[in-house]
């Protein structure tokens, strides 16, 4: 049967068909589907862990029990999950392991730019790069097959344009695995560093067999045309070079990027003119191919950061872009990604914005945006719960240096799962005065609502133990804790101030589901009138002083005729911040 | 020769669920399909564009600027925006819809009045009140569907099932609302 998938839905299917049994991750974009996509088959057993190293732990573990596993995360998500991926590849795997990742060339989602390849021949791990979602399927079936004969796990390395493009895919039948024996091995899994010394020699002896096999694996193949111009290339870049230059060059497509192919590559390099190798972000085809005494045009033509798109490459190529229709890009307003209306953190960033002479460590999530305008509520954004150690080791040196100043740390529900909790203990530990800030909308907002420890349910669906974050925060030892709805503006206000000031640690529990939540029957139970009222201006009381506007609601606007601000009734859910930010009394609710 | 189709708009607006009902259609119609749309933040309210390609074999999911046959927005602001992607004698059909950006309810920024005479300048673009006329059949979110029969009718694909494409990804409900948006999308740029 054929179907148009996703790379990230292919990834998961493949996992299907290959007879894969446990899965985990931690959401992230653009990986966050092929999790969702597994949970939806009955025959996988698919977890949300609370952060990458966990879910890569997890699959290990399954893996040396004797099942085939699946760990998938974003690119960053691999750096908190290297620990144990290093030294994973030294044992290698019982059931087969594969570990994706989903790298962000052009930064749509994320926070930085990393090309993961460099783990795979850092950690020494076999990786596959598919090009669209029919090579997703088959990757994924192969990574089990080689993964399980050459005694190793397998990186699959996606980027943004697999991993949300769609493709044509013919759909097979799940192909049942038998669990793999387990018996008590510690020479193949106790890396201590007698036992490790051997595995590392063995870990060398693979990645000789492994780089044997590449040079014959058919996800490497030659595409002989014209040879003036050859062209290597892995990934999407192959689809992006073969639009560029069709039928009038010839291909090295590389599926199979650790170990490389330098038999393959020096007699591809022979027989063309000049080549081009496509590689979005590092130099890492370029530079083994140069190792090889081959020489071809790189990064000295093409750019290092970015999307490597058609247009891209052939600009670079030809040295002028396409043709474009000429206009007046004055004309452009800017639209970027703003707070919902109804957003649970729009009342807590409207008044912490506007606190003087302290600093915001922020974090990952939908209210990273509170950085920007209207609220300008965030002062430093680097990854997962961050903003609480960053927060601490700001505190600590303002405390030093005299001058007064506060920190206030800002971070979500699952980000705090994630890695906050560590340096929540930490603060407390080291006799920290932080004011932090948990954001809890109840849900994994930005990646698109998946379960977290604190929701209460699994997955699969599930109901399950809900670990609440005031008891979790008092128990590590914090003294001052405050839950409050963010919607109520007084309430915020109050807790801020009590908080900032003692001179302890303090955590102040925003709670609120996020507007866009499918909301659970314990949801329903817990808040009241939850977004099923509306509010709106009253013509004769508002003087069009536009202070509402402030608040940021995209429900709001000012008409120029009127001079009078209105909300759009269809948006509205009636959080009431506006009511409380105007000081008229001209925004009421509906009757 | 692939063809390359360009559906941009605001966050919200159901672009998502129009390209896919017109990739589907393709597929089952026996062309070679790709599509590409950017998930994550730009859900938040920013700027959304879903990118479909098709033909005998189709390379790159993603469209080159100055290679789109037709653009079609969902919202006017957006088409402008877009033309960069719009070949020199390609399409353009535009929702008369404006949706003020956060800049402009803020008052950082000024939604231009002449944005339509801005992208008329430069295209023979057809403007459709597909938000209107959606609410005229009992439902301004049937908008999206009114704009893909555009793309229908503009790219000559009405060969294709179309309503039983439409049965097998539109709630029971919603169908026959949807069939007839369909309709109204074809005969508005007829």
């Amino acid at each position: 049967m054929k179907k148009l998938m996703t790379g990230d839905e292919a990834i998961a299917r493949g996992a299907y068909e290959a007879g894969v049994s446990y899965a985990s991750a931690y959401p992230g974009t653009p990986s966050t589907e092929i999790l969702e996509n597994l949970s939806a088959y009955q025959e996988i057993y698919a977890e949300w862990a609370p952060n990458e190293k966990v879910a890569m732990e997890s699959a290990i573990g399954a893996s040396v029990a004797g099942l085939r596993s699946m760990v998938s995360m974003k690119h960053v998500g691999m750096n908190v999950a290297a620990d144990p991926m290093f030294t994973w590849a030294y044992m290698g795997v019982n059931g087969g392991n594969v570990i994706v990742t989903a790298d962000e060339p052009g930064m749509f989602s994320s926070q930085n730019e990393q090309d993961n390849r460099n783990y795979a021949k850092s950690a020494k791990i076999a990786m596959l790069e598919p090009s669209d979602s029919q090579e997703c399927i088959d990757m994924v079936k192969a990574a089990y097959e080689l993964g399980e004969k050459f005694d190793t796990p397998f990186i699959i390395r996606m980027t943004t344009r697999v991993c949300h493009s769609k493709s044509i895919v013919e759909l097979k039948d799940r192909t049942e695995i038998a669990p793999k024996t387990w018996e008590k091995n510690p020479a193949k899994y106790v890396c201590l560093p007698a036992i490790a010394r051997k595995l590392r020699v063995n870990l060398q002896e693979r990645l000789k067999k492994l780089a044997e096999f590449t040079e014959t694996c058919s996800f490497n193949r030659m595409e002989m045309g014209d040879t003036s111009i050859g062209v290597i290339a892995s990934g999407i870049c192959y689809y992006y070079a073969k639009e560029v230059f069709g039928e009038n060059a010839s291909y090295l497509k590389l599926g199979m990027t650790n170990p490389l192919p330098a038999n393959m590559i020096r007699n591809f390099c022979s027989k063309v003119d000049k080549v081009y190798i496509l590689e979005e972000n590092d130099p890492y085809i370029e530079e083994f191919v140069k190792q090889q005494g081959c020489a071809c045009i790189g990064k000295d033509l093409f750019p290092s950061y970015g999307e490597l798109t058609p247009d891209v490459i052939r600009a670079c190529v030809t040295g002028k872009a396409e043709e474009t229709i000429e206009f007046d890009k004055t004309k452009l307003i800017n639209r970027a990604p703003t707070f919902c209306a109804g957003c649970p953190h729009r009342g807590l960033f409207y008044r912490l914005g506007k606190r003087k002479d302290i600093m915001i460590s922020g974090d990952i999530g939908c209210y990273t945006l509170a950085a920007g305008k209207p609220y300008n509520a965030m002062d430093s954004t680097v990854c997962m719960g961050a903003s609480i150690s960053i927060g601490h080791g700001a505190q600590r040196a303002f405390n030093a240096i005299g001058n007064g100043r506060r920190v206030v740390t800002v971070l979500g529900d699952s980000t705090f799962f994630h890695t906050g909790v560590n340096s929540l203990i930490n603060t407390v530990y080291n006799k920290s005065n932080t004011v932090n800030i948990i954001l809890d909308n109840r849900i994994t907002g930005m990646t698109g609502h998946q379960e977290n420890p604190g929701t209460g349910y699994t997955a699969k669906g599930e109901e399950t133990t809900l670990i609440k974050i005031e008891d979790l925060v008092r128990a590590i030892g914090v003294k001052h804790v405050y839950v409050v709805n963010p919607n109520h503006l007084d309430e915020v206000d109050e807790a801020l101030d009590r908080c900032l000031a003692l001179d302890e640690p303090s955590v102040i529990i925003t709670r609120w589901p996020c507007v866009l939540k499918k909301f659970s029957k314990e949801d329903k139970a817990e808040f009241d009138k939850l977004f099923s009222t509306k509010n709106k201006v009253d013509p004769e009381k508002c003087i069009g002083c536009k202070l509402c506007l402030k608040a940021g609601c995209p429900a709001m606007s000012y008409n120029k005729d009127t001079k009078k601000v209105s909300i759009h009734r269809a948006q509205c859910v009636g959080c009431d911040v506006c009511t409380q930010v105007c000081k008229k009394g001209a925004i009421v609710k509906e009757d | 020769m692939t063809k390359s189709i360009l559906l941009v708009g605001v966050g919200g607006q159901g672009t998502i669920l129009a390209s896919k009902i017109l990739t589907n259609g393709l597929m089952e119609a026996g062309y070679d399909v790709k599509m590409s749309e950017i998930h994550g933040m730009s859900q938040r309210g920013g700027s959304v564009s879903s990118q479909v390609r098709y033909g005998e074999k189709v390379m790159s999911p993603v469209i080159e600027k100055g290679k789109a046959d037709i653009v079609v927005s969902f919202e006017k602001m957006e088409a402008l925006r877009a033309l960069d992607y719009l070949k020199k004698d390609g399409t353009l059909v535009v929702n008369n819809e404006e949706i003020p950006s956060m800049s402009v309810i803020t008052g950082e920024e000024t939604y231009a009045d002449d944005i339509l005479e801005e992208i008329q300048k430069h295209v023979n673009a057809k403007v459709v009140d597909a938000t209107r006329l959606a609410a005229e059949l009992g439902n301004e979110k049937a908008a999206n569907i009114i704009l893909l029969g555009t793309i229908i009718k503009a790219m000559g694909l009405e060969h294709i099932h179309w309503d039983s494409i439409l049965e097998a990804n539109i709630k029971p409900q919603f169908l026959e609302l949807n069939k007839k948006a369909l309709k109204v999308g074809m005969d508005a740029v007829a």
